[in-house]
């Protein structure tokens, strides 16, 4: 298996610790950054293919050069670890094994946009997470890595999926309900406070210090043509060997499936695969020689997304699945947008009653009607995430959609 | 988003923080560049301190931010976090996701609710326990699973529920 990058200190029991991180090389990156042009910073990151890894899958260092270069007021960065796409997990580990992995990221990435204040967002619901990377920040802060120009606020939020949105995430961070903004602007010509601001996920900083440290041919080098490095995959459903796998992002799905969580569990015999967490359209057993990157899962019509991997075995019931997504997505709607609020409340109705067996002969042609319309005209990606996995469990199950509706 | 609101028991604890709370609060706002973005963490303090988010934690939260009470409310119904009406002791929620669906979360909640003798959303007369079920809290690999106050708790059984109950008082 391939060298473990990211993940290389998680089996580490003290690897939240200072010592721990600067004992395997932690903080050289910072040291190295320090002697280089901010523009050279964002151009190294530019060059090693980095590209988002919170779900969008945007070049990174293009991210950081649309701050205005003229803007004289304050930038912030904010760090997205409000981790709620379901099937990720990925960003808990950061947080809580190799917080300064993170804090290390965003000490060089507030470099390079020149920015003194960042603000890290953690899911509500992440009290030890939350903890550790407090204990982390006081520590750099005793040890005068924080507070020299750059400062970090450690922010909780409240329970809510659309705050992982970079724009509804600002609202929750000003003290607002999380609702998603329209875009343009975006965050880096106006975003925190109504200042230019980097929204990155917490996994896309913490690839960051390696970049710096073993250059961004080296980090290109990983993976594929367009899209540099290797990632974490979070693999749950029916494995038999559920967890976090880093890998080059040219691994397969099938490579991550057997070779990683040690194959299908229970029946043993593959149906499906959500690829991406659980926005990403389905795959079948028949589709999972795909390469793990932005390009190789768009190319397959479904999405990389946040890398949350969902096994289904043969005896997964695809429509019982399906109700349970479209409930979360139901549930999840800010409301903001007529056909997100609708048209997931709705489907949440009709795929539950099919689930259950009372379906009609026509549900699934309007469900399918309905969901085709819409994606793309709102406000933020929410709804396109809740269309992908209606339309292909469908259209991908109908059979077994159809079993269930009375002749 | 939206949660039913319910009758509201009158609060007898006077609600305000104490002085070290109130130095928090300020100390909370002036990390941000409007102080109105610690709104969150101290409507979290709050929560922790007065039980729940009544309304009126919210007009007192409210002025401490020079904000609308309407705007607190706003904010306080908006995410999942925050209790209008009081709770029980423990907060059991229990996800009901895809992962933890996959892994038999369903039979888990029906074993909750029937130990328990309430349904998801309610709270045990005793006021020891509130159950809820709630979407992906990200630790899908140890599925299935839930959260008890602050903590995770993963790869459940029934009697692996059974020991966690016995121990909350
Ligand atoms: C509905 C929705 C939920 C999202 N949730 C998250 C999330 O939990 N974490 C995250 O990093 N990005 C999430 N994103 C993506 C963010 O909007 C944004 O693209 C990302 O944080 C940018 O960081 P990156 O470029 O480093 O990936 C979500 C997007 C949408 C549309
Ligand atoms: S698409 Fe849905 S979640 Fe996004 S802003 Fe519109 S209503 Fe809200
Ligand atoms: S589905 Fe339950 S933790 Fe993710």
């Amino acid at each position: 298996m391939s060298e473990k990058i990211l993940s290389r200190n998680f089996e580490r029991p003290d690897a939240y610790t200072l010592a721990a991180y600067r004992a395997t090389g932690g903080y050289q990156a910072w040291d190295k950054a320090q002697g280089m042009e901010p523009a050279a910073i964002t151009e190294e990151v530019k060059k090693s293919n980095l590209r988002g890894l919170g779900g969008a899958g945007f070049p990174t260092g293009m991210k950081w050069s649309f701050i205005p270069k003229d803007h004289a007021g304050p930038v912030y960065l904010v760090v997205n670890a409000d981790e709620g796409e379901p099937g990720t997990f990925k960003d808990r580990y950061i947080l809580e094994r190799d917080p300064h992995a993170l804090i290390e990221g965003m000490l060089i990435a507030a470099r390079a946009v020149r920015c003194a204040l960042g603000f890290v967002y953690i899911r509500g619901e992440y009290v030890t997470p939350w903890r550790v990377f407090s204990g982390a920040v006081r520590e750099a802060y005793d040890a005068g890595l924080l507070g020299q120009g750059f400062d970090v606020v450690v922010h909780r939020g409240a329970g809510a999926y659309i705050c992982g949105e970079e724009t509804g995430l600002i609202s929750s961070l000003e003290g607002k309900k999380g609702w998603p903004k329209v875009k343009p602007p975006f965050p880096a010509i106006k975003g925190a406070f109504g200042m230019p601001t980097i929204v990155n996920n917490v996994e896309t900083l913490a690839c960051v210090p390696h970049i710096v440290n073993r250059g961004a041919a080296w980090f290109a080098g990983l993976g594929t043509k367009t899209q540099g490095g290797t990632r974490m995959y979070s693999v749950s459903g029916r494995v038999n060997r559920p967890g976090v796998y880093e890998a080059p992002v040219s691994v397969t799905l099938r490579q991550l499936i057997y070779d990683h969580a040690g194959g299908v569990s229970a029946t043993g015999r593959l149906k499906a695969v959500v690829p991406g967490g659980s926005s990403a359209p389905i795959l079948t057993a028949d589709e999972i020689d795909v390469t793990m990157d932005v390009d190789g899962l768009r190319n397959a019509g479904s999405m990389i997304g946040s890398a949350g991997v969902v096994v289904f075995d043969e005896s997964v019931s695809v429509p019982d699945a399906l109700a349970v997504v479209a409930r979360f997505y139901a549930h999840e709607s800010c409301g903001q947008c007529t056909p997100c609020r609708e048209s997931t409340g709705w489907i949440e109705k009709q795929v539950k009653r099919i689930a259950e067996g009372k379906g009609r002969k026509d549900d699934l042609d309007t469900i399918l009607d309905v969901a085709s319309r819409g994606a793309g005209t709102t406000i933020c990606a929410f709804y396109d995430g809740a269309v992908g996995p209606y339309i292909s469990y469908i259209k991908k199950f109908r059979a077994e959609f159809e079993a269930l509706i009375p002749k | 988003m939206t949660r039913a609101t319910v009758a509201r028991t009158p609060v007898t604890t006077p609600i305000a923080f104490s002085a070290e709370q109130l130095a928090e609060v300020r100390r909370l706002q002036s990390l941000y560049p409007n102080p109105r973005g610690a709104l969150l963490p101290v409507l979290h303090m709050a929560q922790d301190t007065f039980g729940y988010v009544s309304l009126e934690v919210e007009e007192y939260v409210a002025g401490l931010f020079s904000l609308s009470p309407a705007h607190v409310h706003e904010v306080v119904t908006f995410y999942t976090m925050y209790f209008q009406q009081p709770k029980g002791r423990h907060v059991v929620s229990v996800c009901h996701n895809l992962s933890c669906h996959l892994a038999g979360a369903g039979t888990l909640v029906d074993h909750l609710k029937q130990r328990l003798g309430i349904d998801v959303g309610e709270t045990t007369e005793d006021g020891r326990i509130t159950l809820l079920t709630v979407e992906c809290l990200c630790a899908c690999e140890a599925a299935p699973m839930m959260q008890v106050d602050d903590r995770y708790e993963l790869n459940l059984t029934p009697e692996k529920i059974d020991r966690i109950l016995e121990g909350l008082q």
